[in-house]
């Protein structure tokens, strides 16, 4: 045994000295790579999730490290552990002397609020929420602009195409915890697979969410993906061939479920999409109703950074590009032609204003 | 057990009760070696600072720096290149090492104490600051676990008591006009009772059918939590034209005044803690309650033969860690996160963090309170650390769980540093007390 342990040890020192055996960097490397940087600072404060919560985080995230490697622009980014992180370290940011700070979760409006009003010089972004006064009327701050996303939009073509899709005439939804930003997918769910209903006279079932109500399924969490695994189990006992689960990675969860049910049963995908993102899931992903927060805070980064910021509120729709439904990859042979030229109808009567998707959580 | 048998004369099992009672409060103190080994006076006191407890937390704290130190060194991405080429040129590992400890290091003190690279005085010390408004909650609740400690409950509940009395504090803070000084105080009773009442569940539930207080409170935590989080679901308890789970923001006149003007965070709420911490100290050293609350920790076979209800007692404790842990909500709402309502994640992990602090602080007052300022300043500087040297957070919480590692096992600490143990010294009479103590009884 005491032979051993000492061969152990020596391998692992011989191990650890071959590896840094390595030439060293010629000393005349200097640090003027980033010469060309531009001065502009930006900065994210992330909410509870942390950056690698494969939802909103994360994309904004991604969107903010594209416009340090795109616009050259300084990049600087803190993590919150919990809610009481999210005043110091907005703070934080504003010591380190950033130009543009975005948070990321309704859950730092005040701290942004209180920020933006006490740093008039410091622009602001804030995703997934607008401002209010302490009794609750929306006001505008001439630094701070509210990153929106009117999901029940492409939500809504998600629903139709699952209630044409699904072959048991029943399909569900369930969210991590029931804020307005997730209950949005399901009021658009809903109405969509009603749309199909009323189009084609059939009774397709949506489990999960009573939109009249405001009711439904919710795992109470957006980290534990066994949730998702029992919530996508359950519905699968129930009937339903077709889920949408909106609660970041615990939607991971209900992927296994469905694939150990292995009976045709399909997952809808959101935020991103999973196709591609999750690529073992990509064989059961029939679409994804994408939000696309990276290119907003890229966006909002790069004209912040070219001196023309405004506080005016940036909507994702269909229309400006800000939500879109996922291709279906491999799914496309499930989908018939009929039905997906009719999800391009609605799309383009959604953008035309024709309809409007309602949701008690739509932006105002 | 009734009363008459404190007169003494019952079984000869019994300890005599009032021998017994006493000696619960002398025990957790080390005792003081009586006919110390010869040498000067200088290096006796040293060697109990060092080998006391308080000297056994300090350097565990030293420790877990100096790991801490390692893991930052290892994590930076200038390190990890230098360690590649060591051989060729070594220094650099020790340069890169060094550059990022020292940084990091400096960052963690400007976020605490006092920042070396800000404009003015005001925003420098805003560092300190900003260390003893995140320490409030964390000596409050752990003024509490202390209680609780000391009367032998591990109360792992705290968690759920902040929320509720956050949710009591918040409640009268935003549904209620009142004027100034009367809303403020009635938002923290509201918080004390709050906290309180759900801790007197678990205390009830211990004291009637014996049910375990860990089980029992980490049960209530998850019913807290849920709890909050239905409420604010409640149109009632959300903002008008707004259903983000949020409570409309709180009334001026229930807010904890600023200690030192808009531009600080810190609040009255500190005062209370200190306060808090003059009460405990005279409640569990100076008050009947108190040394029945200790009787109980000690021996609760003796203290119920002394005439103690332990059942009774036990409920007390709680309520009184519970009430403790409110407070610690409602600073948090009524101070801390400047009235912007109640979330769900309002009470944080503060009652997670709180059990640390107690134990860090030998639950005694004022062992808590230097451990919650020790924890407020390391996650004051955490914050900075994070944001200037990109650092990740989570080493400071490594850093917490270190701490709380080498206080659990103060032996390795004394290994570490060669240090005597205590017991070599101090042994040759404590094992014989304790044995007598045993014979008796």
């Amino acid at each position: 045994m005491k032979n051993f342990i000492r061969v152990v040890a020596l391998g692992g020192t011989a191990v650890l000295a071959l590896a840094a055996c390595g030439s060293a960097p010629s000393a005349s490397t200097s640090s003027s790579a980033s010469a060309s940087a531009s001065s502009f600072k930006a900065c994210m404060v992330s909410d509870a999730g942390g950056f690698d919560d494969k939802s909103f985080n994360q994309s904004g995230y991604e969107g903010l490290k594209k416009a340090g490697t795109d616009l050259g622009v300084q990049v600087k980014t803190v993590e919150s552990k919990q809610e009481s992180d999210y005043t110091p370290n907005v703070e934080s940011m504003i010591s380190e002397k950033c130009d543009l700070i975005i948070g990321v979760g309704f859950a730092l409006e005040s701290a942004i609020h209180k920020a933006a009003e006490a740093n008039p010089k410091v622009n602001f972004a804030l995703v997934d929420s607008s401002f209010s006064d302490a009794s609750g009327n929306a006001v505008t701050l001439a630094n701070a602009k509210p990153i929106l996303f009117d999901t029940a939009q492409a939500a809504y073509l998600a629903g139709y195409v699952a209630a044409g899709v699904s072959k048991t005439k029943t399909v569900a939804t369930f969210g991590g915890k029931q804020y307005p930003s997730v209950t949005i997918f399901m009021d658009g769910f809903v109405d969509g697979v009603a749309k199909y209903n009323e189009d084609n006279g059939t009774a397709v079932k949506t489990l999960g969410w009573d939109k009249a109500a405001q009711t439904g399924s919710f795992t109470g969490t957006f980290d534990d993906q066994s949730t998702g695994q029992t919530q996508g189990k359950a519905f699968l006992d129930q009937g339903a061939d077709i889920i949408m689960p909106v609660a970041g990675p615990v939607g991971l969860g209900t992927v296994a479920a469905i694939q150990a049910a292995n009976n045709g049963s399909m997952l809808i995908g959101v935020d991103s999409d999973w196709a591609l993102s999750n690529p073992s899931a990509a064989s059961i992903t029939l679409t994804s109703v994408m939000k696309e927060i990276g290119t907003a805070v890229f966006d909002t980064v790069k004209s912040a950074s070219a001196g023309t910021f405004s506080s005016d509120p940036y909507v994702g729709t269909l229309k400006n590009g800000g939500l879109g439904l996922a291709p279906f990859h491999d799914m496309e042979s499930a989908v018939s032609s009929d039905l997906s030229g009719k999800v391009d109808a609605l799309k383009a009567d959604i953008i035309a204003g024709k309809i409007t998707v309602a949701s008690a959580s739509t932006p105002k | 057990m009734t009363s008459t048998s404190s007169s003494g004369t019952g079984a000869g099992d019994q300890t005599p009760p009032v021998a017994a009672a006493p000696e619960p409060a002398a025990a957790p103190e080390p005792a003081p070696a009586p006919g110390a080994p010869t040498g000067s006076r200088w290096r006796q006191v040293a060697l109990e600072i060092a080998t006391g407890s308080a000297g056994v937390t300090v350097l565990a704290v030293v420790l877990a720096l100096l790991f801490g130190g390692v893991l930052i060194a290892a994590a930076d991405p200038t390190v990890q290149a230098a360690a590649g080429y060591f051989f060729a040129r070594p220094l650099d590992l020790f340069g890169a090492a060094w550059h990022a400890v020292s940084q990091a290091y400096a960052a963690l003190f400007s976020g605490a104490v006092y920042d070396v690279e800000a404009d003015s005085f005001a925003r420098g010390i805003k560092s300190l600051t900003e260390t003893l408004t995140l320490a409030t909650p964390l000596i409050l609740a752990g003024l509490g676990l202390g209680i609780g400690f000391r009367a032998s409950l591990f109360n792992i509940g705290a968690q759920g008591q902040v929320v509720l009395g956050a949710v009591f504090a918040g409640y009268i803070g935003f549904a209620f006009q009142l004027s100034a000084p009367l809303h403020v105080l009635l938002a923290v009773l509201g918080g004390a009772i709050g906290g309180g009442l759900w801790a007197a569940i678990a205390g009830v539930l211990k004291a009637r059918t014996g049910a375990n207080e860990v089980i029992v409170t980490i049960m209530l935590n998850n019913i807290a939590v849920y709890l909050i989080a239905y409420l604010l679901s409640l149109h009632s308890w959300q903002r008008p034209n707004s259903n983000n789970p949020q409570s409309p923001a709180l009334h001026d006149s229930s807010m904890f005044p600023l200690l030192l003007g808009d531009g600080f965070r810190l609040h009255a709420g500190f005062l209370l803690a200190i306060v808090a911490c003059l009460v405990v100290w005279w409640l569990m050293e100076r008050s009947t309650l108190g040394f029945q609350f200790r009787a109980v920790g000690a021996n609760p076979e003796a203290a119920r033969t002394a005439g103690i209800s332990v059942a009774t007692v036990t409920v007390w404790v709680m309520v009184v860690a519970g009430a403790l842990a409110g407070l610690a909500g409602a600073a948090q709402i009524l101070g801390t996160e400047g009235g912007s309502g109640l979330t769900e994640g309002i009470a944080g992990t503060v009652g997670i963090d709180a059990i640390t602090v107690a134990l860090l602080g030998r639950s005694k007052p004022l062992g808590i309170f230097f451990a919650g300022i020790l924890f407020g300043a390391l996650r004051a500087g955490g914050v900075v650390m994070q944001a200037r040297t990109g650092t990740p957070i989570d080493l400071v919480l490594v850093v917490q769980s270190l701490i709380v590692l080498f206080i659990a096992a103060p032996p390795l600490v004394r290994a570490v540093f060669r240090l005597p143990s205590p017991r070599s010294h101090v042994g040759a009479e404590t094992p014989s007390a304790l044995t007598a103590k045993e014979v008796r009884a």
